[in-house]
């Protein structure tokens, strides 16, 4: 057993990361324990691809300039309103001074990846994706001291009036104890808790697949929570999109996306239409598609498009269905093959001049007297061979968190806790109430995770 | 001239997984190659693994290497498919699968080699001072010449066949620009951040292999034009050899040995630390031969003339002359010849980006 470390970092993924990397070139001595074996190591951070980023010039890789008000907006427009704007305001704004401490830390960054032009100025993309990201803090905790250990499960913060007296962790089939001087939490969400998404969200959960990593089962969360420690966001509420149904059931991350949608019909297992699939450009509505597949039958929904389409979009992972005929498409997908065909005529009688299809952009090609419409990209599904693909809903994040301040730290309702801070997604439901905005939880991380090291360890040198 | 179906659909399964995600796009030329296709044909995939130069960035940022069940190891198969090429395009076609797969059968051919030339040696006739004295001029030629231009042949007909594999199309100045300029500088094992490989500690990047493989490059060019200089001097100058130190196949041999033979040592070196199943294992073997026979080349070569005036020289030329002639007859069918195939694809490469 190890001596008992100044910090203990929980998680390790990109904020326990960016805290342990502070907290330790602040002279602190750290220790971090992941709950995933090496090779999983990383959380959802694994999986990511970019951070977002203010910058009021051109900046690494990043074009032009993104400045704080634009991007508030931005980060309003998505969450309704429901952020608590100070918090996000620094989290923007110190976003700036991380790229630069990223790269000096290992990460580097690439011009915004092929299909994604549209954020080359907001977004600076990780080379390699988030694993190389990860990788890189890695090496950098191992050279500063960092003591790492993996397949290390913390079950228990013992909650001793306003401090931390004691974390219970169980590692190689034993349980340890440990009383360091303070804590940052950086465990992420609670998604991979089936259980508890089928609580919070109902039955129908259980036919979620989760995007990420199977370790971000809220167990610190939870135990937290039961102990009243301040919470944010809502209970019930997490970020899903609609996925390849293929996809395996956990870990799927960023190849399992279809982006077809806006080029098809999608129907339900009954066999009939339900949405609007060319309302608006996919990124901008695959989220709300996670929730639409959630609510029908078998929490599944069926893709088919036509020869004219199946170059138009990013190749998928897993090869589409194919047949000569809607009927023989609808037989392997398992749906009613009547019912498909007559939806399917229905929906091509009702488009009409296709001359002006333009897949990049609203084209307003639209059907007319159909329920419901499909007001883009709206061409009739008569090219063989059709292709079919199955949709699922992919959970990406959980939105319940506890509650920090602008010092990363947790507070009970008699007031701050001493010696306890959180980072990441653990804590992000601070800033985003419901919504997401792309590259915003790598921020969020980073900028939390910095300070939860660098308050940690200010206060363990005092102690 | 069949490449194995299995690496093939192995490579293809990859490729897919790969142009779905492309977080990888910014390390070498394999991505942006990669995604301009959207099904791979059996020639795509050959022309992709001939532009991995093995660096293993993209396996170590890889979010679904094993235990996960995609099992992605791009290095690895394209690594196997690029070997398996070589062997389908090598001719004649049987030798190559030996040499490439085993450094025993390099080593043999090395020995058969240096026996041959002892017993040149002894049985015809010799005149001159220091290594002609043990060999002459002329019987050197005869046993050179062959054994340097049989191999270029041979590559040649493997090179045809590669490029009407891959659909090459007719070769411009610009593309030749291009793909020279990119293996002089190496700019590939740079990665496309210019820190370096993944080799020989999992995820560190490191110049190492970078670095050992420029020093191998130089060197062999150095001993190379040292040769060269010397055929100058005997055939135009009739200057033949014992060359002084400061003479210029001296200049350019001396230093050209040091760098080949450092390199080949620090790039086998590399090879023991380096995890074989992010290669083509079956191939280890042979690229090991391979790596330690220059560097037998160079260091006999030096010791040649470390040793001049000692009476080993007789068997320490032997032993030299024989891995040279090993290295040339096996040019084709070892490691040597991905020197040619990688500029082959860099070429067809230069000209995929000018069409697109
Ligand atoms: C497929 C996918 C793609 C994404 N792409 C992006 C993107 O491009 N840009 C972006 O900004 N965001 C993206 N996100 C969101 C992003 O992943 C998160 O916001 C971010 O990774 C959160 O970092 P974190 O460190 O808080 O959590 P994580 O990276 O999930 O780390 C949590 C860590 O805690 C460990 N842990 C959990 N429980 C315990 C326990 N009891 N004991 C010990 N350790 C424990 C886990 O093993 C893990 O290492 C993506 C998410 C997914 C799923
Ligand atoms: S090697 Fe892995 S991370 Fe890189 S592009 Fe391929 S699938 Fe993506
Ligand atoms: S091993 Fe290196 S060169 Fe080969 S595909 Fe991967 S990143 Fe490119």
């Amino acid at each position: 057993m190890t001596d008992t470390p100044d910090i203990l970092v929980i998680g390790g993924g990109n904020a326990a990361l960016c805290a342990a990397i502070e907290a330790a070139e602040a002279g602190a001595r750290v220790l971090i324990l992941e709950a995933a074996p090496k090779p999983y190591r990383g959380g959802n951070s694994r999986h990511t691809r970019n951070f977002r980023c203010m910058h009021d010039g051109p900046l690494s890789v990043l074009v032009d300039a993104y400045e704080e008000e634009e991007y508030v907006a931005d980060l309003m427009k998505v969450t309704g309103g429901k952020t608590d704007e100070n918090l996000a305001r620094l989290a923007i704004r110190s976003s700036q001074d991380c790229l630069p401490w990223m790269e000096a830390h290992g990460v580097r960054f690439q011009p915004s990846l092929s299909g994604t032009l549209s954020l080359a100025r907001t977004n600076a993309f990780f080379m390699g994706g988030g694993k190389s990201l990860v990788n890189a803090y890695y090496r950098t905790v191992e050279a500063l001291g960092v003591e790492v250990r993996y397949e290390a499960h913390v079950m228990h913060l013992e909650l001793d009036g306003d401090r931390i007296a004691r974390v219970d962790f169980d590692h190689e089939g034993q349980s340890h104890s440990l009383s360091p001087r303070a804590v940052v939490v950086a465990s992420g969400g609670f998604q991979a808790d089936r259980d508890w998404l089928a609580r919070a969200w109902g039955p129908a959960a259980k036919n979620f697949l989760i995007r990420g990593t199977p370790y971000n089962r809220g167990v610190v969360l939870a135990d937290l929570l039961d102990q009243g420690v301040a919470s944010v966001g809502d209970p019930t509420q997490c970020h899903a999109v609609a996925i390849d149904g293929r996809a395996p059931l956990y870990d799927g991350g960023i190849v399992t996306r279809l982006d077809c949608v806006p080029f098809s019909i999608v129907v339900n297992k009954e066999g009939e239409r339900f949405y609007d699939e060319g309302e608006d450009v996919w990124p901008k509505r695959y989220a709300i598609w996670g929730r639409l597949v959630a609510a029908q039958p078998d929490q599944v929904g069926h893709v088919i498009i036509d020869a004219k389409s199946i170059n138009l979009f990013m190749p998928s992972v897993f090869p589409p269905l194919k047949a000569d005929s809607i009927e023989e498409l609808a037989g392997m997908m398992g749906l009613p093959a009547q019912k498909v065909a007559a939806t399917v005529a229905e929906f091509n009688a009702a488009c009409g001049d296709t001359s002006g299809f333009s897949p990049m952009e609203l084209d307003g090609v639209t059907t007319t007297g159909l329920t419901p419409p499909k007001t883009n990209w709206a061409r009739p599904i008569t090219e063989p061979p059709f292709y079919g693909y199955s949709l699922k809903t992919g959970v990406t994040f959980t939105y319940l968190g506890l509650k920090v301040d602008e010092r990363a730290q947790c507070a009970t309702d008699r007031g701050p806790i001493r010696n306890l801070w959180a980072a990441g997604e653990t804590m992000a439901g601070s800033i985003l109430g419901q919504g997401y905005l792309a590259g915003f939880g790598m921020t969020i991380g980073t900028v939390f995770g910095r300070i939860a090291g660098k308050e940690a360890a200010a206060y363990a040198n005092a102690a | 001239m069949q490449m194995q179906p299995e690496f093939v659909e192995e490579a293809r399964r990859q490729a897919e997984i790969c142009n779905a995600c492309r977080y990888c796009e910014g390390y070498c030329a394999v991505f942006p190659a990669l995604q301009a296709e959207r099904a791979f044909a059996e020639a795509d995939l050959t022309q992709l693994a001939n532009l991995c130069h093995n660096c293993r960035n993209c396996y170590h940022a890889c979010q679904y290497t094993a235990p996960h069940e995609f099992d992605l190891n791009l290095p690895k198969a394209l690594a196997e498919l690029r070997h398996d090429s070589w062997d389908a395009f090598a001719w004649p076609g049987g030798l190559a699968r030996g040499f490439q797969r085993s450094g025993t059968m390099i080593a043999a051919a090395f020995v058969l080699g240096f026996a041959a030339l002892f017993l040149a040696a002894r049985a015809l006739p010799a005149e001159g001072e220091g290594f002609y004295a043990v060999l002459s001029h002329n019987v050197m030629v005869a046993i050179f010449a062959p054994a340097f231009l049989l191999p270029l042949a041979s590559l040649s007909v493997s090179l045809r066949r590669y490029w009407a594999h891959v659909g090459g199309g007719r070769i411009t100045l610009g593309h030749l620009r291009h793909a020279f300029g990119s293996a002089a500088k190496m700019r590939n094992l740079a990665g496309g951040h210019g820190d370096g490989c993944n080799f020989e500690e999992e995820d560190r990047f490191s110049q190492a292999r970078r670095h050992a493989h420029t020093a191998v490059l130089v060197g062999f060019l150095l001993c190379f034009a040292s040769t060269s200089s010397g055929t100058v001097l005997h055939y135009v100058f009739d200057a033949p050899a014992p060359y002084g130190f400061w003479s210029l196949p001296k200049l350019l041999g001396v230093p050209g040995g040091l760098l080949l033979g450092g390199g080949a040592l620090w790039l086998a070196h590399l090879k023991l630390k380096a995890d074989p199943e992010l290669g083509a294992p079956s191939a280890w073997g042979g690229e090991m031969g391979f790596v330690l026979l220059l560097a037998f080349v160079a260091w006999s070569g030096l010791a040649l003339w470390l040793l001049r005036d000692h009476a080993a020289l007789p068997v320490v030329l032997a032993l030299h002359l024989g891995g040279v002639l090993a290295f040339f007859l096996l040019m084709p069918f070892t490691k040597m010849a991905h020197g040619f195939y990688r500029l082959a694809a860099l070429v067809r490469d230069a000209q995929r980006r000018e069409a697109s």
